[in-house]
This record gives C-alpha cells, structure tokens and sequence, in this order.
C-alpha cells in the first residue's frame, strides 16, 4: 500500500518528523514501511517564472528565446517547447539548480541532472523552463500537464516563488507492508490512527456530515438480500444530478501517489473512499437498474456475466451477484457489469457499500480468475460497521465537490450486527508473558490511542471494550502483543530461559547421517542438493522396465510443470543431473553425494503419509571405479560400527546399471543398496560421455545396524604366521566365493586374509585367472604352532579345490 | 717404556690427525689397538717388566689406550657428521614445489549453515528432531491456526497431493508434532526440506529449508525469545551483532516479530549489501498462540512457549556471499568447492 506522507498528515496535524524517523518508528510499532521516495528529490532552485517576451531564435527554426521574470529579475531562457507563451507561469530551473529526469519522462537518474546557464546555438540561456517529467513525476499525476511540453502553472502564481510546494511536491510517498491480520491497516485512516498512537499525538478523523436534498432514496430503490450468508450488510445511498467532470487537484494527486490513475469526480470519489476507509464501493447508474431494487443472491450455474472490462465471466452457484429486479449488474465485491456502468452521460448514481463473505469473494475470484483491488479488500474480511461510514463520507463528497446532490437516507440491510468484543483487563498476565513490568496507566494510555476503550463495572474491575475495525484483537495475548508494540519491542528485557535444563542432542539417525557425510567427503566426495520433485519422464531415462515399482511415484495436483510434478521414488536423477551439468562443464573428476528422501507411497492415490526413505546416493566420473565407490560404501559402514563382510550379489537386477557391473549390497542377510556403473545408454540419456558408477544406501535399513559403541578388544599378544595361496581358477569363480571358502574353513586361528594378485591372459590357461591371497593365521592366548598352521591350511585348500581352483607352487 | 708409550701415543695421534676416511681410521685402531698392534705389544711385553713396576706401568698403558680409544671416538663422529652434512647438502628440496593432497570432498553450504545453528543451539539444550515432508493439512496449517479460509492459506503456495496430503510449507508443522507428544518441558530444533509453489528464479526456489525452533515450558517469556535469539545471532554472525525485533504477524504466534541483525557487511552503517538500511531480516518468531497450545492439549495458563523459524538458504546465501539461489541445486563443483 503506497501513501502520501501528506495525507497521512491531514489526519494527524500534529505530526512532525524527518521521513527517516516515520519509517523507523512506524516500523518498529508494526506497520512496516517498505521504503519511501521522496517526491522533491532532486528538484533544487525551481521558482515560479512568468514568460514576459518571447522572440525567436535567430539560428534555429524550433527554438524560442524567452525574457522570464523570477521575482528578483529577468533573465533569458532559450527553450524548444512549442507551448509556451508570453504571460504563463512556468516553473524555471535556476542556475546551478537540479531536475529529477529528462522530458521523456524515462528513469530517473540516481543523482538528477543539474542544470547551468549557457549557450544554445550561441543565445545565453540562464535556466530551464520545466515539463512534469523533468520534475520527476507524470501525467497520471498531473493530468493537466501537456502531453509534450512545459507545465504551466496557474495564473495566481507569483514569480519567485517555491514552484515545488506550488505543485505539493514536497511530499513523500510511503511504501507499506501490512499484515493479513490488520484488515483496517488497508487504508488512509487506518494508518494515521497508527502513526497518531506511534508518535503520541491526537488522531484527527474527518467529520462526516452528510447535505442531503429533500428527496427519500427510499423512492429511488430497495435493495433484498437473500444471501445473507455471504452479505452481512448492504448499504446503499442515490446521488442525483450528477455533473461529471475532473476531481479537484488534491484529490487527483493524492490517487496517483496511491498508484490510482485519476479518471473523473465520480470515479475518483469511489477510489479514494476506497483508501481512505479501506471500504471499497461501486457505483451504478441507477437509470439502468430495473424495477428500483436490487436483490443480492447468488448465481446459477452456468450462467454468464460480462463485466465493465467487457469480458464475459462464467458463473456458478457459489458467487454472489447483484441483480435488479430483471437481471445481473454486478459480481458482488469483484466487478460491476457492462449494462450498468457508468458513462459521461450518467444523471442518478447507486452507491453500494457492503460487506461480502471473504473467503467466498476470494474463492470466487480465484475461480473467475478476476482478481481487482475491491476483491482484494474484501477478501480480508471487512468490518461491517465501516460500511455505513464509508458511504455517507463518499457522498459528503460528492455533495462538497459539487459532483451531485444526496437524497436523504441510506437504505441499509444488515444482519444484527455482533456487539463490540469485551475482553478483561489483566496487566499482570501481559507483564508475565512479555517479561516485563509495564505500568497499569501506561497501558491503558496505549489502549486509549488505539481507540480500545476501558469500561469499570461497578465492582471496579476493567474491561476492555474492543472497536470493531480490530478484529484481530480476540484474547488476551492479542491486548499483550499492543502493550508491547507501543511500550517498545527493543524495550523489552533481554532474558535466557530460567527453567527446567534439557539435554542438547542430534537423533542417532542424524549422527548416523553426519557421519554419511564425513566419510563421503574424506573420500573426496562433495554434498549436492536436488530437488524432491521431477518429471515422470526420468523412469524411462533410466531405462526402468515397464512394470517397475519404481514408477508408482506420487503426483503433486499443481505442480509448477511436467517436469516437478512427482514426488522422486529412485534418488539417481538428481545425481546423474548433477554430474551431467558438471560433465557438460568440463569439471573433471567430479564426485558428489546427496543424503535426501523419495517417497514411496502406501498405495495410490495417496490416503495415507508416504513412506520417506532417507537414501544416502553416491556417484562420481573421473578417476576411480567400481572398486572405489565399494571402499567408500565399506568405510561408511564400518565407520559406524557394522563390522561383518557385505555380501556383493553380482545379480542386482538394475536396468540403469551395466549388467556385468552391478552388486546389490546385503549387510547380515538384509539388503541395504546397491552399487554399478551407469549403464551406457542411461549415460547417453543423461548425456554424459563417460563412465560414472554410482552407490545408493537405504538410510532406513542401515540405522538398525549401525553403532556408535566400541570396546577395546585387546592388541595382539602373540605372533601372527601367515600364508600365501597362490592359485589358477575359473573366471567364474567370484573373489567372494573363494573368501566365503577362507574364512569358513579358516576357523577361528584365521585373523585376516588379502588378495594381493589377481592375473589373466600369459601363461594363465583360457578362461582361467590367477589369484593369490596372503592368509594370516594368530590366536590370542598361544603362539601358534606349526600343526596349527598345516590343519588349517589343509581344510582351506581342499576347499579351494572343490572350488576348481588349481594351487601353484 | 715410558718412551715407548708415548712414541706410540703420538703415533697414534699423527695417523688419526691424517685420517680422511672411516677405513683409515679402523687401519689406525687394528694397528695400534688391535691383537697384533702396538700397544697390544708393549702389553703383552710386560712380563719384562719388573713386577714392583707392572702395576704402574699397566696404568700407563691403559691411560694410553683409553686416550687413543677418545681420540679415535672423536675423531669418527667428527667425520660421520661431516658425512651427514654432505648428504643432506645433496638432498636439498624444492619446498615451493605443489603440495600433494588427499582430495577431500566439500560440505553443502546449506549444510555447513544447518551444522552451525545446529552446534549453537544444542548448546543451548535443544534437542534436533524431524518430522513429514509429506504432510497432512491439520499439521501445516490448521493445527497452526490457519483454517480452511485463512488467508495465509495462499500466501504460502502449497502444493498439494490429495485429499488433506500437502507438501509442507513450513518446518512448523513438526512444533505440533512435538507438542502432541505431551512431553514437557520441549527445546526443539526441527530442520527440513519445505516447498512453495515458487518458479525458480535468483532469489526463489519451490523446495528450500527451513529450521524450526520452539520453547515450551513455564513461565517462558517475550524476553526469553529475545534473549535466546539474540545469543543466537551473536553466534552465528559474531560478538558485535546487534538485533532489532520488529512485529510481525504469523497466524501461530501471538505477539509475532521478524528479527534483524546488524549487516555483517557493514557493521550496521548501511551499504549496497543491506541496501543502506544496516539491517538485515534474518528470521520470524513469536510467543506460541494460546489456541495453537490449546489444539495440541497443552493448558496455555500453565504452559507458555516461544517459536521461531529461520530460512537455511536466506542464512546460507548472507553469510557466504551467494548472489543466485540456483547456484545451491545445480551442485557444480566448482561452486562447491568454495565451502
């Protein structure tokens, strides 16, 4: 909501302040001043100049040369302006002084343009004449001003004068942002009242006295509502005779500071109602309503509407409509209809103020997709008492401003009207939640400038009688949240909580997470982020097959596109994304990791909270392979305390990833994830030229397994004995294979084992690899003896062999 | 005999003194001290010597011996430490020559921001928990005073799914969670992932974090939440930070205020950072609503709180500088590098 200061003043005179502090202190006491901008900013050394001669240029066809007196004296400016003539009263730029722009009215340079005397075309020229854009404002504003020219000013103004207060530029405009709860701060009247209580000083709200005629507007019209649900009250009042024609000056200027386009009297009377009270109000012309009634009711469905826009609107049966006895004119709160608006040649005017349902009128105008400034105010949900208020003060206007006469009366349907909200008066409850000792009379003296009025009872005991306009104001926190508002939030005390001690801690499933991080950045891998939505075209990017559960992914019902409208069930997008965008880079060796969930549904659609999986994805291109991600997945999981071997199933059965290539993990017979290289036509998908191998961990399953707790288990007193096999076995036979054999054969004298050579090809026979393993054997409690060592041995070998594994001297 | 020991003292001296190399310097001791050498000689020739004399002339010659044993000692570490020197004179390095590192991955700088509020107020006795991206609408919005016609409702665009089920707009919705619990005191910290049906853009993002803090217990006041956040802010922005609370209005807490801080840029003097205000909005926060208390079975006579949430990406994107929002979801290592 945009203001001037000026108007703001008119209903606190009192007021006085640099621009800076009403920004400070109104925002501190809650209503937040965006910013501001001063209307004179740049304009310096302007007075009012009256062209006394005017001759032509003596080298150029388009300029003129002006004799202008400025009160001290007459000096010589040289202009190109074509509406000049001798005896206007323009505003001049002296010597040395600033404009705000330039006379296309374009953006305003930051600094202004400083203007000095000189020469045109070899004539001194000691100051400019000014157009209302180089005064750095419009003709929305000025509507007077000429399309392409000098402003002139009127002919009682004096030379030498201050041609900026002239034209009441020395104002500002102030940028407010108000709070959905503070429904009366919509409006002129409602933020002076602030600023009155802010600053301490009397707040001044215009008399509202009505000259009416000696016509009954009972004669004029009846208004029905049958709706009451959605009308709590109808106000409506006839002005007649109406002259239409420009609204005063002040009236004009302080619309198009609020951003509102001037038009005409009538018009801008509604408009500026509107921002004063914060009520809107239409008007129509009466000698277009049919049968002299109007009946509010709600629409059919169905039915059609055009609107003064001229668009023709669909209609059902929860929107609200005014009607005349025969047909439609108006969608209550939103906009008036083509068959009854207003024209030039309008004699009798229909005001209407009422107080629409807010959120039907916010609903129905989402569904019409017809959002105006009416809807918007109420929308919030008005006072049904500032109705009646706002109506009588447009009409004293229309009758003050010459715009038309009143008739007398106000036809005003209302349902009863709640009475005024009587809260108690508990300033120990406001001091023990504030924290603060606030005393009683200070209170009630901020209660006072919000016009909240203490009531004695005969007890003595206060209450507090609420205005209707804060219907914000419910319980006793909301009188609190005043008193501090108005003692002072920054005089509020600073405190700690002095009160039971609780223990700080992470949950253990986000220790487990942060240690997910640690371990994947000390093997070089950094945190990416990706989005929990995306498009359902990434189940065939990643080659899902057909009937994979992977593709039951919950919908979002609005979502921002194709492309964010799943809820993610496979964590791999983001990643391959994430390397792609790098690998399109040219980022070389890049490694990434992401800790976030998919959500897999119960069933679809969804009845119930999905299931979310907390996936702890790894994926890297560049230096390293399959055995890389595998040392991290196992660092990870003995990182936090799960000790046993992993089992790697080769058949993991992932379309996406090569199918030589791929393991899926299983801890003590659970599955916890897989790992693999993307397979290659997943990479062409996501457009990346190289291998990438990637590892998912399912959080959920792992948490179970996992440990923070360690004990000492005792450092080696006896020697270890160690072994090497060395052996020639079928390609088929797996690593994991001749490990299982190892250590089951092994029994407990087996302390470890490492492969140290794995060979193909040479002298190894077709089909056949080479391995060897360095076993080593220890116990406790002994030093192991040779026979000790030989059973072992025995049992290992012939186990191997079972295997197909041929031992080599 | 006296003669002769001393002959083969300076003997003996003369050859260390030309010794050049550890070798001859063995030579030197094989052949004065050896079985065959010198002094081995005059020793085993003192069955000639009268045997009132043997044990002063047996005297002598150990004196000798010992003094040539020092000489050779000294003469040898003198030269195995001129040895060292010269090798290491060889060995000199290149120290300017590039470090070998362990390439170590990088921290989200959401991450890096969550971990720091986090430390700050586990310190303070606050318990980090979770709760549903998925969520119902009684948790987003009802249960935090937000009915089915309020406003606010369409200022935070949600997405929804079906029936009640909603992306959550706020980390709010875990403070009811964790009030429903019924375990008092709480001191909770709920971070999360959150959503708004916002088009990407340099300042906006449909999913973004937020942290949620919230204080239940007796006798917890508006001065509390003051103090509490501005010992926060001080922590994460530094000891000189200042904070200014302005009202504000949120549905679920009564009164409401928005926080500010002293721009860490300019120490409050006003520059382009904090668009010369000196202030920077940091987060919103209030004294829990009585009726939010009420819905979630708390008796808001006994029991009073505070709550306050902090937008993770906003704290990320001031304190490291980050002048487009995208940057934080594209995950290009160069850019996460930086943290």
């Amino acid at each position: 909501m945009n203001t001037a200061l000026s108007w703001i003043k008119e209903y606190v005179p009192e007021l006085t302040c640099t621009d800076q502090e009403y920004c400070d202190r109104m925002t501190l006491t809650g209503t937040k001043v965006e910013g501001y901008e001063r209307l004179d900013k740049n304009l310096e050394k302007i007075v009012v100049g009256e062209i006394v001669k005017i001759e032509k240029h003596p080298d150029a066809d388009k300029l003129i040369v002006c004799q202008v007196n400025i009160g001290t004296e007459e000096i010589q400016i040289v202009t190109g302006a074509p509406n000049v003539k001798e005896g206007d009263k323009v505003p001049v730029v002296l010597d040395g002084g600033k404009v705000a722009g330039g006379h296309d009215g374009g953006p305003l340079p930051e600094e202004g343009i400083k203007i000095k005397a000189g020469k045109l075309r070899g004539v001194p020229s000691g100051g400019m004449m000014c157009s209302i854009e180089e005064l750095g404002s419009s003709r929305d504003m000025y509507p007077e001003a000429p399309e392409d020219g000098i402003y002139i000013l009127h002919k009682e103004a004096v030379p030498g004068e201050d041609a900026i207060a002239l034209l009441g530029l020395h104002d500002t405009v102030f940028e407010y942002e108000i709070t959905s709860n503070r429904v009366d701060c919509y409006s002129v009247l409602g933020i002076a009242r602030e600023a009155a209580a802010t600053f301490d000083k009397p707040f001044v709200p215009p008399v509202v006295t009505v000259k009416e005629n000696d016509e009954d507007v009972n004669d004029y019209i009846s208004v029905e509502v049958q709706d009451t649900d959605l009308c709590t009250r109808y106000c409506a009042r006839v002005c007649t005779n109406i002259k239409i024609g420009p609204s005063p000056e002040w009236m004009q200027r302080r619309l198009a500071a609020s951003g509102i386009r001037p038009i005409n009297n009538l018009v801008d009377i509604t408009n500026y109602v509107m921002e004063e009270y914060g009520q809107p109000m239409h008007a129509f012309d009466l000698d277009t309503i049919a049968g002299k009634k109007i009946i509010v009711r709600r629409a059919k469905d169905g039915d059609e509407f055009q609107t003064l826009d001229g668009q023709v609107r669909k209609l059902d049966k929860d929107i609200l409509m005014i009607c005349d006895a025969e047909k439609e004119i108006g969608i209550a709160g939103i906009m008036g209809g083509e068959n009854s608006k207003i024209t030039d040649e309008v004699k009798t005017v229909l005001f209407e103020a009422a107080c629409f349902n807010g959120p039907n009128i916010r609903k129905s105008a989402k569904r019409i997709g017809l959002r105006t400034d009416a809807s918007g105010k109420f929308e919030k949900g008005l006072d049904p008492r500032n109705a009646r208020a706002a109506i009588d003060r447009a009409c004293q206007l229309i009758q003050e401003l010459g715009c038309g006469e009143v008739t007398k009366g106000c036809v005003d349907v209302c349902v009863p009207l709640n009475p005024l909200l009587l809260l108690p008066f508990e300033p120990d409850k406001y001091n023990a939640l504030l924290g603060t000792e606030v005393e009683k009379q200070h209170m009630l003296n901020i209660f006072e400038q919000l016009e909240i009025k203490p009531i004695a009872n005969s007890c003595g005991d206060i209450a507090l009688e609420i205005p209707s306009f804060r219907q914000d104001i419910l319980r006793m926190v909301d009188l609190a949240e005043e008193v501090a508002r108005f003692y002072g939030y920054d005089k509020i005390p600073v405190t700690l909580p002095n009160s039971t001690s609780t223990t700080g801690k992470l949950s253990f499933k986000l220790r487990v997470e942060q240690k997910a991080r640690d371990i994947a950045e000390y093997c070089g891998f950094s945190q990416g982020m990706s989005y929990s939505f995306e498009s359902p075209k990434v189940f065939d990017k990643l080659c899902l097959a057909k009937d994979d559960k992977a593709r039951d992914a919950i919908t979002i019902a609005n979502p921002l596109g194709e492309d964010f409208s799943i809820m993610r069930t496979i964590p791999l997008n983001g990643m391959l994304t994430s390397l792609s965008t790098n690998y399109n880079r040219r980022n070389k060796d890049v490694r990434l990791y992401e800790l976030g969930n998919i959500y897999i549904p119960k069933a679809l659609p969804l009845t119930e909270l999905p299931d979310e999986r907390m996936q702890f994805t790894l994926g890297f291109y560049g230096e390293g392979d399959f055995y890389t991600l595998k040392g991290v997945v196992e660092e990870f999981l003995e990182s936090i305390g799960m000790k046993e071997k992993c089992i790697y199933n080769p058949d993991a059965g992932k379309r996406f990833l090569h199918p030589g290539r791929q393991a899926a993990v299983s801890y003590k017979g659970t599955a916890i994830g897989y790992l693999g290289e993307v397979h290659p036509e997943v990479c062409d998908n996501y457009d990346i030229g190289t291998k990438v191998y990637v590892a998912v961990l399912d959080m959920p399953v792992i948490l179970p397994f996992a440990s923070f707790e360690r004990k000492y288990e005792g450092i080696a007193k006896y020697p270890a004995v160690s072994r090497d096999i060395s052996m020639v076995v079928p390609k088929t036979v797996l690593a994991g294979e001749i490990e299982a054999v190892l250590v089951q054969r092994g029994g407990k004298l087996l302390e470890s084992y490492r492969l140290f050579d794995v060979y193909e090809g040479g002298q190894i026979k077709e089909g056949c690899k080479s391995m060897a393993y360095s076993v080593s054997f220890r116990a406790k409690d002994r030093t192991l003896e040779e026979a000790d060592i030989t059973g072992a041995m025995k049992k290992i070998l012939n186990g191997l062999e079972q295997l197909g594994a041929q031992l080599r001297q | 005999m006296k003669e002769k020991l001393s002959q083969i003292r300076a003997h003996a001296i003369a050859q260390i003194e030309n010794s050049d190399a550890l070798e001859k310097l063995n030579e030197v001791r094989v052949n004065i001290l050896g079985k065959k050498g010198e002094l081995t000689a005059v020793l085993k020739s003192m069955k000639d010597v009268a045997p009132e004399e043997r044990p002063k002339v047996g005297q002598m010659v150990n004196e000798t011996r010992e003094e040539i044993e020092r000489l050779l000692e000294t003469a040898k570490k003198k030269m195995e430490s001129a040895a060292r020197e010269a090798r290491m004179k060889a060995e000199v390095i290149d120290v300017t020559l590039p470090a070998k590192k362990n390439v170590i991955g990088h921290r989200h700088p959401n991450t890096i921001a969550l971990e720091e509020v986090e430390r700050i107020f586990v310190g303070m006795g606050y318990e980090v928990v979770e709760g549903p991206e998925v969520e119902r609408d009684y948790y987003n919005f009802e249960a935090l005073n937000i009915p089915a016609d309020h406003p606010a409702k369409d200022e935070q665009d949600t997405f929804y799914i079906a029936g009640d089920i909603l992306l959550r707009t706020q980390t709010s919705s875990i403070q009811i969670r964790e009030m429903e619990k019924g375990r008092m005191p709480i001191r909770m910290l709920a971070p999360g992932r959150v959503f708004r049906a916002d088009e990407v853009d340099a300042t906006h993002s449909p999913s973004f974090h937020q942290v949620e803090g919230l204080v239940i217990d007796k006798n917890i006041t508006f001065a509390d939440l003051k103090g509490t956040l501005a010992e926060f802010a001080k922590e994460l922005f530094g000891e000189e930070t200042k904070v200014k609370f302005r009202p504000h209005h949120f549905p679920f807490t009564e009164p409401s205020a928005e926080m500010d801080v002293t721009c860490f840029k300019c120490g409050g003097k006003g520059c382009r950072f904090c668009k010369g205000s000196g202030w920077i909005e940091i987060l919103g926060c209030g004294m829990v609503h009585p009726h939010v208390l009420e819905m979630c079975n708390i008796n808001p006579e006994e029991y009073t709180g505070f709550a306050f949430g902090v937008g993770l990406e906003r704290i990320a994107l001031l304190k490291y500088e980050i002048d487009d929002m995208r940057l934080l979801y594209e995950n290009d290592i160069r850019f996460l590098k930086q943290f």
